[in-house]
């Protein structure tokens, strides 16, 4: 082991922290561990804290050191991420990592053409976000490590996103991780692919080669961790040029199930502002719809960043739905059941959903190779699309 | 110290305070006989004939009050963390060089921290009411002289009632008053809404002065506390910090999670049939319960319910049902905020209640056991669904029991409560304290889902195709043991001895709070 420096430190402090600790490991060249551990939950974990503790530092080869643990009611496996930073940042060159055990709850995998109504995006270094996030029942669950992580706690997201993806139960949503931009992004991968990562969203995608070029260092990991689960990726784009790419982009990898479109980074990337009414990118929502579905795969529209203004939300997520949009970004939990509910099929919707559905059921079994309902002849999409929305009303 | 095991199974002591006391016996099994209290006999003639009772300060009124060492001061907490009169009460006491005081607050508030220097000089021996904040630090590592004792607001009226505590002087601190004593709190510049909680006093205690920073000519109508119980009215500058007495206004929860519970026990109460015509509830003023109450309006409206009368902690929120025709009545037994306020002096619909009313055990029957819902909080919950409301996981004192025992008299009663707050499980084996007996909680409301006591077969079957996730109570606990890493240990704490008592509302001991140890 190389010593770089001295002390190191990890983790939040302060009175206004919660679910967070904040960690200060000081080498010395003698008189073994020394702890120091101030706790909101003394009584009830300080002697696991401690033991815990204790053990990351047999584990990571601490002998002589200081160490001051301020806890503001940390869980486990923040505990661990935000010691083991401690430790890397002490140790650039330490490549052990302390992991948890798996949650077997956590084991699941998803299907390319899933529902992807919503997806809750969570800051990336944010704890006490993500152990109730899926309680509220969204299709999918974004660690975000882009831009909602500060530049100088990218080496902490890592951490915590890959704790998390072990030891948090999201009940059943899709876990999804949005990586940092390529080719940074690829950095992040072997913190997310050995910890069955569902879904990896690729931000401000430009082009074809991106996406392969992630798809080979996903399938390098993938074969170096035994990875059997799939991993699909959702490239976002958020440029003029990545709308100009879209169909290229949408179709260079057949882990692609989705494209989806940043209209922040957009907007500015044109010149222009983002409106409520959203001429200014009607564009590009059509381009990217367009796109994504001549390659066979999901179109999802942006965030609706109002937090308090639901009925907003719900005609934005209406317009979109009607615009070719399967999935809307949320960036906090109460905008996920206004926005299944907007995205439901209509009950007019749902009666000729079945009826068509009937119709071509009726004419499998007889054989036939045409589908009819009255004198109307139908055509596959349009079959699918009706199956699609008998699957979403059982989705509900 | 004497402890014995009562039939909760926790340990009591047997004296408190020089006093005897009664183990709890079980809920509805213990039924006091004999007279009630008597309070003096009195006579006009020994006041005013022109009723002007105001005399010069407090000190003059406490003396002319006879304030000995030993003797009983109780207060009220309508001005809540803003009260000022307190505070300024016990500084006259130090002054006079009064010892020993057994003070006897409805609740206690952070402010009044400024009287734990009277706690370590002897001034006050102890409290009986509740113990929050630094108040309740203080206590639970034993510092204060004698034994708290922690009762609900029913509790506290019954003690009244049954001569167990025995008032020797009652300062009530009035928004406004008049000279003869009549007061109220729904007006003045320090005006609280309510002063019902000190009814009890006005009517039982040896001397009532009423404290006031709005002096009105006579008569102070419509009264709360009638003039013809009080003995001296004093006049001061200021009762307190008015932004600190009500809320300018009270906000639901932001939290996410929250609003999840909020909108289940909404959901619960519709689909288990309790939301019909002519129901009625029970809503705090805590987060949670006021986003219940937003949610159960949506529902209201949506299915065309109209409630008879609402309980409240009254807010905003309540007034806007009431005002939006969605209740006949507020049942008012504090008001939180300055539409409650203002509600309660415009509308006949916004009712005074007192604790009498309410909650008192003594009564011919209360309001408390006829409301259908009830949705209170809770520090901790254990498997058997007994709650704890007055200590946290660690031990210490932290908050009052307030009316929340009263209220588990209701015909559902919902704990809404989290299942975790950062690390510290809310579902947990043994409660640290027992202030609620399981057999009376009928449903824990968690944003997991509901955990329904299996004595509440009817609520069980009702709820059984709903879309929110029914736990059973001991799996929850397996789930939330697993996210904080193991069950929490147990704060270690000194068995011999009883910092402070939690009595039922009936007065028996219920449960002991014994010394943390550092």
């Amino acid at each position: 082991m190389v010593k770089t420096n001295k002390k190191a430190s990890a983790g939040k402090r302060g009175d206004s922290v919660r679910s967070d600790c904040y960690f200060e490991i000081e080498l010395k060249s003698s008189g073994g561990i020394k702890l120091d551990i101030k706790s909101k939950v003394q009584s009830m974990y300080g002697e696991s804290i401690k033991e815990m503790i204790l053990d990351m530092s047999k584990f990571f080869g601490l002998k002589d050191a200081k160490i001051l643990c301020e806890d503001s009611g940390a869980l486990p496996f923040v505990m661990a991420a935000r010691f083991e930073l401690a430790v890397k940042r002490l140790f650039p060159d330490n490549k052990k990592e302390y992991l948890l055990p798996f949650n077997k709850k956590n084991l699941y995998s998803t299907k390319k053409d899933q529902l992807r109504r919503s997806r809750l995006y969570l800051p990336g270094n944010e704890p006490k976000f993500f152990v109730n996030a899926g309680l509220h029942s969204p299709d999918g669950i974004i660690l975000d490590l882009e831009d909602s992580v500060a530049p100088t706690e990218k080496d902490a997201a890592q951490l915590l996103v890959r704790n998390a993806l072990r030891s948090v139960d999201f009940y059943n949503a899709e876990r999804m991780v949005r990586i940092n931009q390529l080719p940074k992004g690829l950095d992040d991968l072997k913190y997310i692919i050995p910890h069955n990562v569902n879904l990896i969203l690729v931000p401000k995608c430009e082009s074809a080669e991106q996406i392969q070029q992630l798809e080979k260092e996903v399938e390098k990991l993938r074969k170096q961790h035994k990875v059997q689960n799939p991993i699909y990726f959702m490239p976002i784009i958020e440029s003029a040029l990545g709308v100009i790419k879209a169909f290229e982009i949408a179709s260079a990898s057949t882990n692609n199930c989705a494209l989806a479109i940043g209209l922040e980074d957009y907007t500015a990337d044109i010149g222009t502002q983002r409106t409520n009414e959203g001429r200014e990118s009607i564009f590009a929502r059509q381009m990217l719809i367009n796109a994504a579905k001549a390659a066979g795969i999901q179109a999802i529209d942006t965030v609706f960043s109002d937090v308090s203004d639901m009925e907003a939300l719900r005609q934005s997520v209406l317009e979109a739905k009607s615009l070719g949009f399967e999935g809307k970004g949320c960036i906090h939990p109460r905008q996920i059941q206004v926005v299944h509910e907007a995205f439901a099929p209509t009950s007019e919707e749902i009666e000729k959903a079945k009826k068509i559905v009937d119709a071509f059921n009726e004419a499998e079994k007889k054989g036939l190779g045409v589908v009819s309902l009255g004198s109307k002849m139908i055509d596959p999409p349009v079959v699918k699309r009706a199956q699609r929305i008998l699957s979403l009303i059982k989705g509900n | 110290m004497k402890l014995i095991k009562n039939a909760a199974g926790r340990l009591v002591p047997t004296e408190v305070n020089g006093l005897q006391q009664i183990p709890f016996k079980g809920v509805n099994k213990y039924k006091p006989t004999g007279l009630k209290a008597k309070p003096k006999i009195k006579t006009c003639i020994d006041y005013p004939t022109d009723g002007n009772k105001v005399v010069k300060d407090l000190k003059t009124a406490l003396k002319k009050a006879g304030l000995k060492d030993g003797m009983t001061i109780s207060t009220h907490h309508h001005l809540r963390n803003g009260d000022a009169v307190t505070n300024m009460l016990f500084d006259v006491v130090k002054e006079m060089g009064i010892k020993n005081i057994r003070w006897f607050p409805s609740a206690s508030f952070p402010v009044h921290s400024h009287l734990i220097k009277y706690l370590e000089d002897g001034t006050i021996h102890h409290i009986e009411g509740s113990m929050n904040g630094p108040l309740g630090k203080f206590t639970t590592e034993g510092k204060m002289k004698g034994v708290g004792v922690l009762r609900s607001h029913g509790g506290r009226y019954q003690s009244i009632q049954d001569g167990e505590v025995h008032i020797d002087i009652a300062v009530i601190a009035a928004p406004t008053a008049d000279p003869f004593g009549n007061s109220t709190g729904d007006r003045g510049k320090s005006a609280c809404g309510l002063i019902g909680f000190a009814l009890g006093d006005s009517e039982y205690a040896d001397k009532v002065i009423v404290v006031t920073d709005n002096l009105v000519p006579f008569p102070c109508v419509p009264w709360q506390i009638q003039g013809n119980n009080v003995d001296y009215v004093v006049e001061v500058e200021t009762l307190g910090d008015p932004a600190k007495i009500v809320s300018g206004t009270t906000e639901v929860t932001k939290s996410p999670d929250r609003l999840l519970i909020a909108e289940y026990v909404a959901q619960f109460l519709d689909e288990a049939g309790i939301m019909k015509n002519g129901f009625s509830f029970q809503a705090g003023a805590g987060g949670t319960t006021l986003a219940f109450a937003v949610y159960l309006k949506e529902r209201m409206k949506k299915k065309n319910v109209k409630a008879r009368f609402i309980r409240g902690g009254s807010t905003k929120y309540l007034v806007q049902m009431l005002e939006e025709g969605l209740t006949d009545y507020i049942l008012d037994g504090q008001t939180f905020d300055l539409e409650g306020v203002r509600s309660m002096r415009e509308n006949a619909g916004h009712v005074n209640t007192s604790p009498f009313t309410s909650y008192n055990f003594h009564g011919k029957g209360n309001f408390a056991s006829i409301v259908d819902a009830a949705v209170l909080g809770a520090t901790e919950v254990d498997v058997n669904f007994n709650a704890n409301v007055v200590t946290h996981s660690d031990g210490y004192l932290l908050h009052g029991i307030g009316g929340w025992q009263n209220c588990l008299y209701s015909k559902c009663t919902i704990l809404a409560i989290p299942t975790f707050r950062d690390r510290i499980p809310v579902i947990v084996d043994e409660v640290t304290t027992l202030c609620g007996p399981g057999e009376l909680i009928d449903v824990i409301a968690t944003e997991r889902g509901l955990c329904i006591n299996p004595k509440r077969k009817d609520l069980l079957k009702a709820m059984k195709d709903s879309s929110i996730p029914i736990i059973d109570i001991k799996e929850l606990k397996k789930e939330i043991d697993i996210i904080c890493g193991g069950a929490p240990a147990k704060p270690k704490v000194n068995k011999e001895k009883v910092v402070a008592i939690i009595k039922w509302v009936d007065g028996t001991v219920l449960d002991s709070v014994f010394q943390v140890e550092k």
